[in-house]
């Protein structure tokens, strides 16, 4: 199915930009890195705010603690590195030093997924949004693009408490219906439809509007929503939308055994039952791959969303 | 102490510059990897599997045999050529690097590649690694031993030296750690980033046997193998001076190439000053 058509823009740009304005604006922002400051961008504040930027080396575990530190000495602080070390493998720095006193730590996390590509499973992670959506005080947030991402590296410097903020590596398709008024904790609905909603989250949105222009040729009207905030959830937009169209598919880049489809499925199962699908990576390990023949294999296609759209509208026909 | 003959120096030099031609070439169709820390680590990597570790491509998983544990995962190019060549997997193999699909993943994967023992990719764990295999050996009472290396970055780890503390407190003689002291990791010089030294001083302060060599020169590296194993009661490591990206001239000690493929060009020079295509 062709996204080539589409404009594509790396998140890790977008999030650099809004980091470095940041910088300028507000003189509370410290920035530390953990010997990637080059992959995850943050070299761009560097650059300009030597005195302001701290790159710890591969010390992910210390970088956490000393980010708390600098929230509690009143620092609004952003700790970047790659998904994978920058949740598993602190997951006890995160959990004690930021997210229990409620340190006001932003953690920037580049490289989350399998389009991580060649590098293959130890560093693909697809649980990372699980292990920070099950602590309590933290706020996850997943951008479906580059200028989502700027939008939402803005809000989450505006809020004051734990984020947990994850991007890919490789550019994404630009998403034209966006708005420019990203608010956290809500999600966007990028086309109205009637029969299903399609939720997505992160590189699966654009995916879902794919799929949902497909959907239309066969007479089914999808709604699309963009899940950029998976917690807290927006609940009201997930029931309405259950509501209305009486069926669900979640779409992302993640292991569907415990991500954001999990959290919706919870929340349906507890408020609106309609028949749901979740389309993600199922519950194994990555591994090396070109980006896109990994979306095929790990079944992350729009096709993935028409069958599995196919699938809740049999059930929803059925139940009727 | 044996001295090592001028014929096995020349057979390990050899040995070398094959895995060098083969891991850039192996970057290069990849079209992604990490040749600076692939080829500092090189000759260690030809030392030990061409004349130090006693092992069976024909039976990887032997009980008896020495291990090697390639803490610094991201050089795996080069470990997986050493592996090609001792004939644990065939050579046409190393063409799949990082292909869907393929047994040779872009970090160590023990459970898809013959001779790999032990998945590593994430820094500062692979000493750990080798700790646990240490101890299961004198739990067994058997004589294997074990190598580790680790990157000189990985000493920012703190993993790092929670292995080395519990390494000399167990008394390991049969683990032998060996840094890549390239002086390099991935945002540039160690000394930029977070300094090391005074790095012997550190490992002897935590209870290890510290030998320092030049990690490219095979009479130093044959003989520091051998030293180690003569050590009784702790663990060895060798810090051995390396240079990140020896061999290819531009890639020598060039931040750039920590984790980038050369491109056509670079990679038509890089096999010019090789010597040749493998
Ligand atoms: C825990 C962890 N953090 C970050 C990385 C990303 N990374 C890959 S290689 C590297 C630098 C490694 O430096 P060094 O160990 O000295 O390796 P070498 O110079 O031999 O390539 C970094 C930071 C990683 N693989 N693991
Ligand atoms: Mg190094």
């Amino acid at each position: 199915m062709n996204y080539g058509a589409w404009k594509k823009e790396s998140q890790r740009d977008f999030w650099a930009k809004a980091l470095l304005e940041l910088g300028r604006e507000r003189k509370d922002i410290v920035v530390l890195s953990a010997d990637l400051s080059t992959s995850v961008k943050t070299s761009v504040f560097a650059k300009e705010f030597p005195e302001r930027h701290f790159n710890v080396g591969i010390a992910e575990q210390n970088m956490m603690s000393i980010a708390a530190g600098f929230a509690a000495s009143g620092k609004t602080v952003f700790a970047s590195t790659f998904a994978a070390f920058g949740t598993g493998r602190v997951y006890d720095q995160i959990r004690q030093s930021i997210a229990y006193p409620e340190m006001n730590v932003k953690i920037v996390a580049t490289h989350a997924g399998i389009t991580v590509g060649g590098d293959g499973a130890t560093h693909q992670i697809v649980e990372d949004i699980a292990l920070m959506r099950a602590l309590p005080n933290m706020t996850v947030v997943v951008p479906a693009d580059a200028p989502e991402t700027y939008l939402a590296i803005r809000a989450v410097a505006d809020y004051i408490g734990p984020v947990y903020l994850r991007m890919g590596r490789a550019d994404v398709p630009t998403i034209a219906s966006i708005q420019d008024d990203f608010k956290l904790g809500k999600a966007t609905v990028l086309r109205d439809g009637d029969d299903v909603t399609l939720i997505g989250t992160g590189v699966m949105v654009s995916r879902c509007l794919v799929a949902a222009d497909e959907l239309t040729k066969e007479g089914i009207d999808a709604r699309v929503l963009n899940m950029s905030t998976i917690k807290p959830l927006d609940r009201e937009a997930l029931i309405k939308a259950a509501r209305d169209t009486g069926a669900v598919v979640t779409a992302e880049e993640h292991s569907v055994t415990v991500g954001m489809g999990a959290a919706v499925a919870m929340d349906l199962a507890e408020n609106a039952h309609v028949p749901m699908k979740r389309v993600g990576i199922p519950d194994v390990f990555g591994e090396s791959g070109d980006s896109d023949e990994l979306m095929e294999k790990y079944g992350l296609t729009a096709e993935n969303i028409i069958e599995a759209t196919h699938d809740v509208m049999r059930r929803k026909g059925g139940a009727l | 102490m044996p001295k090592h003959s001028r014929e096995l120096i020349g057979k390990l030099e050899h040995e070398a510059l094959k895995i060098r031609r083969r891991l850039v070439r192996m970057i290069y169709q990849a079209g992604s990897g990490h040749p600076g820390g692939s080829l500092s680590a090189t000759d260690v990597i030809a030392a030990l599997y061409f004349h130090v570790l006693n092992v069976d491509p024909k039976d990887p998983s032997w009980v008896d045999r020495d291990r090697f544990v390639l803490s610094k995962g991201h050089a795996c190019p080069a470990w997986y050529a050493a592996l090609a060549e001792r004939g644990f997997f065939p050579i046409e193999e190393l063409d799949t690097l990082r292909k869907t699909g393929s047994r040779l993943q872009g970090h160590p994967d023990m459970r898809k590649t013959p001779g790999v023992e032990a998945s590593t990719g994430s820094e500062g764990q692979g000493l750990s690694n080798g700790i646990g295999m240490a101890l299961a050996a004198k739990l067994d009472r058997r004589s294997y031993r074990i190598y580790v290396m680790v990157g000189d970055g990985e000493n920012d780890c703190g993993q790092t030296w929670e292995a080395a503390m519990s390494a000399s407190f167990y008394k390991l003689d049969n683990l032998c750690a060996i840094v890549d002291r390239n002086l390099m990791q991935l945002d540039g010089p160690t000394k930029h980033i977070m300094s090391l030294e005074p790095l012997a001083d550190k490992w002897k302060a935590f209870g290890w046997k510290v030998l320092e060599i030049d990690g490219h020169n095979f009479a130093e590296i044959l003989k520091a193998f051998d030293k180690a194993e003569s050590v009784k009661g702790k663990p060895t490591v060798i810090i051995a001076r390396t240079l990140k990206g020896k061999g290819v001239s531009f890639m020598e000690g060039a931040v750039a190439f920590h984790g980038k493929a050369p491109n056509e060009e670079e990679y038509e020079q890089a096999m010019t000053e090789l010597g040749g295509e493998p």
